[in-house]
């Protein structure tokens, strides 16, 4: 059962209990950033160290092992910039047109 | 920014990342700060704790953020108490699952019970539910994240503030240098109720910290894990900086990371070479920038002298 978005009193569960597990994800954090991470995946090792330290879980492994971040989650604390042992992530500004 | 190198050998194990656990039942969307480190912990905990889980969580930032409604963040079932009950809750819900269990009303597995508090939550507030719940032995993990005063309202003073570190309560000036007295050793406390389990973690070091959280969970009986979490925003650290921190925290012997197990202790991440001098660490961070050399000097003196006991409480439990 999803909650609406500003559901009347009427409409609220008992005792305002949440009925969907882990229904943050539909909240998009990733508006908070100013330096957004891009990877260069000629560099990139696979090792999975960006995806391991992600405060917000952000990296996501594509088919062929590489990881990637997902914008719309990062909120851009460079953590994975710090702490990629081959250097390939880079922090870039982001653009809004 | 410049990268900061690190020694070759700190990387021959780094392909084991791949190997940790792919389900996530603390989900994004949560609003910690950039570069958070008790979510970061959080999110190795429930890793580690998996699908049968029941989450006891004080009031602080890990509720705050994961819970404003209509939203949740946990993907398991979840309750939130005051910050001084989160133990006594847990106890609670350990003798439901017995009796119920006993009357056959529900089928008979292990449920994992995991406490979620604060250091303001653990060592000031919660400090006696926390030990009867440890005095009578339910089969409960209390996880104490510290970050090292209570950040959610605004950086105040709690008892598990380091010395010399500048809150609001304990404000750095003319007439004071921070906090004047030392952190409380909370994982101290839990090990003298003689509990089957207690260590200390730290989100820099995840496998460890998901070895020690699935270890709590396997052996019978109360398990207290105190975690140390970098808070960017309190200690006025940057963000990126977050495991960094962490990783000083260790390596300067602020934070030594060991396990207790039925009263045998053992260091899980030591350093034959010898410690990193303190300052390395409290150079990086706003809350220590007003320290003299000579206080510097009395905080390494005092991290020495723990570090050299823990050195022989195991080798003298080990035995």
């Amino acid at each position: 059962m999803k909650l609406k978005e500003r559901p009347t009193w009427k409409e609220l569960p008992f005792a305002c209990c949440i009925p969907e597990p882990g229904n943050s994800v539909y909240y998009k954090t990733g508006d908070w950033k100013t330096l957004k991470p891009v990877v260069d995946k000629t560099k990139c090792i696979k090792c999975g160290t960006c995806w391991i330290f992600c405060p917000e879980y952000a990296y996501e492994e594509d088919e062929y092992g590489y990881y990637e971040s997902n914008y719309e989650y990062c909120k851009g604390c460079g953590i994975c910039y710090r702490e990629c042992p081959a250097q390939c992530i880079t922090m870039e500004e982001e653009v809004v047109e | 920014m410049s990268v900061v190198q690190r020694p070759k050998e700190a990387y021959l194990n780094v392909f084991a990342y791949r190997m940790a656990p792919k389900e996530e039942f603390f989900t994004r969307g949560h609003r910690a700060c950039q570069g958070c480190g008790p979510a970061l912990g959080l999110r190795h905990i429930m890793k580690a704790a998996g699908r049968d889980t029941i989450v006891v969580n004080a009031t602080g930032c890990m509720e705050i953020i994961s819970s404003p409604f209509p939203y949740t963040s946990w993907a398991v079932p979840w309750i939130h108490v005051a910050f001084e009950n989160a133990a006594a809750v847990a106890s609670g819900i350990d003798a439901a699952i017995k009796a119920l269990q006993r009357k056959g009303r529900i089928p008979k597995k292990k449920t994992n019970i995991l406490v979620i508090a604060g250091d303001g939550g653990t060592a000031d507030i919660g400090l006696q539910a926390l030990s009867g719940m440890l005095a009578r032995g339910h089969n409960v993990t209390y996880l104490c994240y510290d970050n090292e005063a209570y950040m959610n309202t605004g950086v105040q003073g709690s008892s598990a503030t380091p010395f010399g570190a500048s809150t609001t309560t304990t404000p750095a000036g003319r007439v004071s240098f921070g906090a004047g007295y030392w952190k409380k050793n909370v994982a101290a406390i839990a090990a003298a109720h003689d509990i089957p389990y207690v260590a200390t973690a730290c989100p820099s070091y995840p496998l460890d910290l998901i070895r020690k959280v699935r270890r709590s969970f396997e052996l019978e009986g109360p398990a207290y894990i105190h975690l140390f979490a970098v808070c960017p925003t309190g200690w006025g650290t940057p963000p990126e900086l977050t495991v960094r921190m962490g990783r000083l925290a260790v390596e300067t012997g602020i934070f030594p990371l060991y396990e207790v197990e039925n009263g045998r202790y053992k260091l899980t991440v030591d350093f034959p070479q010898g410690l990193r001098p303190v300052e390395d660490y409290l150079k990086n961070q706003r809350r220590f920038r007003h320290l003299t050399p000579e206080i510097i000097q009395q905080i390494q003196e005092r991290i020495t002298a723990e570090y050299e006991r823990l050195k022989m409480m195991e080798k003298v439990t080990q035995e």
